[in-house]
C-alpha cells in the first residue's frame, strides 16, 4: 500500500460527495473487494472516503410504495437475516448467503458487490430477478438506476466517478417471489460461483410469473427474459426447453474454475432442477 | 499518511498513530504485541486473522486499523482471563482439536461469535460458522466436536447463573449494569 495513502470519514452524504471531486479517490465500504484489489496493484487510490460513518447509510427501512430500501453500508449478514428480506425478498436472502463465508459478510455490503460489478456477483442475479433501482447522489443531484442498466461489463458499472451509491430498493410488486439459487464453486465456502443460476417463480399471483437469472456465464449477471416468458406461457412443465433456451442464451468464457462447455452444460442442468422445484 | 486512532483493545483503551495503509491485523501484532491473530493469506480467504470488532468477527486483514478508530477489538488474548482460559480454549484443548496451532485463534475468535448468536448451534451452524477458517493439518471433525462440547458447557454455566440470579430482586443485567 502506498505510504501517501489518505483516509476520510465523512458523516454526511453531501460532504462526501464533495470529497470525491478530487482525482484518486475511492469510496470505501467493506473493503472486501478494494482492499485486496490494491493489495495485488489493480488498484491505486491515492485516498480512501469511508462511507461507513454516514448514518443514514445503514439503515434498511420500508420505502415509501410498500418496498425495502437497504442502505449501501448494510453488511450481507444483516441483509440475509433481515426479516422484511426473508419474508418478502427471499431470494435475495438466497444469494447474499452464498458470498464468501460468515466473516467476510459481516464486512461485505450489497452495495459493494454490485459496484464492483463482477461476473460473478451472487447478490446481483436476485437483484436483476427482483427489478431493484440503485439510488445514487452525486453533486449533479439524486437519481435512480433500474438494475437492468446497471452493468455494462466485467468490472464496469453505470456509474460516473463522481457517482455515490445510497441505496437500493426492492420494489412492492417483487415481493413473493420464491425458488432457490444453484451455485456451483470448487469448495462450499469463500469461493466465487463457476455458475449461479436463480429460478424464482411468484406466489398466489395467477398466471405465476416466473424469474431466470444468471452469474459467472456471461461478461455480466443475466437476467433471462425470454427463458421467463416460456415458463408463464407454459409452466413448469416446459423445464427441459427453459434449460435448453438458458443453455443456448448463457456466453460463458474458460477460466480456472471451469471451461465454457461446462458452464453452459452446468447452466442447462440447474435451470432445469431449479424450475423443477417449484412445479 | 499517519492518522490517530483511539480505540478499545480487549478492554485496554488505546491511541496511536498509524499509517493509513496499515491493516487492523499489523497494528495489532505490531504496534499491540498481540501476536494470536496470524498473518496467513492476507486476502481474507484463511480467517488465521480473525478478530472481534464491535462483537462481530471479522477478517483484520481487510480492515484497515484506521476503520477501526472509534470500534471495539477483541483478540483471542481477550476472551479467556488472566491464567483462566475460555471454555472453547479448554474444548480445543481437550479434543485435540490442535495440530500445528495456526488456525487455532481464528477458529476460537470465530467460534465464540457463532456461540454469543447461537448458544446451541447444530452441525451444520458451526461448519458454516467456520467455512472462513481453513485448517490445513487435520480434518475439521474435532474442532466441531470442540465447539459443541464448549457451547454445552457454557450453556450449563449460563444456566447455574440464572438460577443463581433468580432469588435476587434485581435482574442479572441491571446488576451488572
Ligand atoms: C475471500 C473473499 C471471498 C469472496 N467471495 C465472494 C463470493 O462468493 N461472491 C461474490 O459475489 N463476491 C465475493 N467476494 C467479493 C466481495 O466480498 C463482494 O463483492 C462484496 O460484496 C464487496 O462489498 P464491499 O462492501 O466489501 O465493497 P468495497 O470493497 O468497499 O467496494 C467495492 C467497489 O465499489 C466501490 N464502491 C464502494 N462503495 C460505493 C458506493 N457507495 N458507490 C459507488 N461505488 C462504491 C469501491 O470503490 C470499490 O471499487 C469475495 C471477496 C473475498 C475477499
Amino acid at each position: 500500500m502506498p505510504t501517501d495513502l489518505d483516509y476520510l470519514a465523512p458523516t454526511t452524504v453531501d460532504e462526501a460527495i464533495a470529497l470525491k471531486a478530487m482525482p484518486g479517490t475511492a469510496w470505501l465500504l467493506g473493503g472486501t473487494d478494494l482492499l485486496p484489489q490494491m493489495r495485488a496493484g489493480r488498484k491505486a487510490p491515492e485516498r480512501l472516503v469511508d462511507l461507513k460513518r454516514i448514518p443514514g447509510l445503514h439503515e434498511i427501512r420500508e420505502s415509501a410504495d410498500g418496498g425495502l430500501s437497504i442502505g449501501a453500508a448494510v453488511p450481507l449478514a444483516d441483509v440475509e437475516t433481515h426479516p422484511g428480506v426473508l419474508d418478502r425478498f427471499p431470494l435475495l436472502a438466497e444469494c447474499a448467503k452464498t458470498v464468501g463465508a460468515w466473516p467476510l459478510r459481516q464486512r461485505a455490503t450489497l452495495a459493494g458487490n454490485l459496484c464492483n460489478a463482477s461476473p460473478a456477483a451472487d447478490t446481483a442475479v436476485a437483484l436483476l430477478a427482483l427489478d431493484a433501482e440503485v439510488k445514487v447522489a452525486s453533486t449533479a443531484g439524486r437519481r435512480s438506476i433500474p438494475i437492468r442498466e446497471f452493468f455494462l461489463g466485467p468490472g464496469l458499472a453505470a456509474l460516473s466517478p463522481g457517482d455515490l451509491v445510497t441505496e437500493i430498493v426492492l420494489p412492492a410488486a417483487s415481493a413473493g417471489f420464491r425458488g432457490s439459487y444453484l451455485r456451483l464453486s470448487r469448495r462450499k465456502g469463500m469461493d466465487l460461483a463457476t455458475v449461479g443460476v436463480l429460478v424464482g417463480k411468484s406466489n398466489g399471483t395467477l398466471p405465476a410469473r416466473w424469474r431466470v437469472a444468471l452469474a459467472a456465464v456471461a461478461p455480466t449477471p443475466l437476467r433471462l427474459r425470454a427463458v421467463e416468458e416460456l415458463l408463464e406461457a407454459k409452466g413448469a412443465a416446459a423445464a427441459g426447453e427453459a434449460a435448453e433456451a438458458a443453455r443456448v442464451a448463457c456466453r460463458p468464457i474458460t477460466d480456472l474454475r471451469g471451461s465454457a462447455e461446462y458452464r453452459r452444460e452446468m447452466v442447462g442442468v440447474l435451470v432445469r432442477r431449479g424450475v423443477e422445484s417449484l412445479g | 499518511m499517519k492518522k490517530t486512532i483511539t480505540l478499545e483493545v480487549n478492554g485496554v483503551p488505546e491511541t496511536a498513530d498509524v499509517e493509513v495503509g496499515t491493516t487492523l491485523l499489523r497494528f495489532l501484532r505490531d504496534g499491540l504485541d498481540l501476536t494470536g491473530a496470524k498473518e496467513g493469506c492476507n486476502e481474507g480467504e484463511c480467517g488465521s486473522c480473525m478478530v472481534l470488532l464491535d462483537g462481530r468477527p471479522v477478517n483484520s486483514c481487510l480492515v484497515l486499523a484506521v476503520e477501526a478508530d472509534g470500534r471495539s477489538v477483541t483478540t483471542i488474548e481477550g476472551l479467556g482471563k488472566d491464567d483462566v482460559l475460555h471454555p472453547l480454549q479448554k474444548a480445543f484443548l481437550s479434543h485435540a482439536a490442535i495440530q500445528c496451532g495456526f488456525c487455532t485463534p481464528g477458529m476460537i475468535v470465530s467460534a465464540a461469535a457463532l456461540l454469543r448468536e447461537k448458544p446451541d448451534p447444530s452441525e451444520d451452524d458451526v461448519r458454516k460458522a467456520l467455512a472462513g477458517n481453513l485448517c490445513r493439518c487435520t480434518g475439521y471433525r474435532q474442532i466441531v466436536d470442540a465447539v459443541h462440547a464448549a457451547a454445552t458447557e457454557m450453556r450449563a454455566a449460563a444456566s447455574v447463573d440464572d438460577e443463581a440470579g433468580s432469588g435476587r430482586l434485581a435482574a442479572p443485567e441491571e446488576v451488572t449494569a
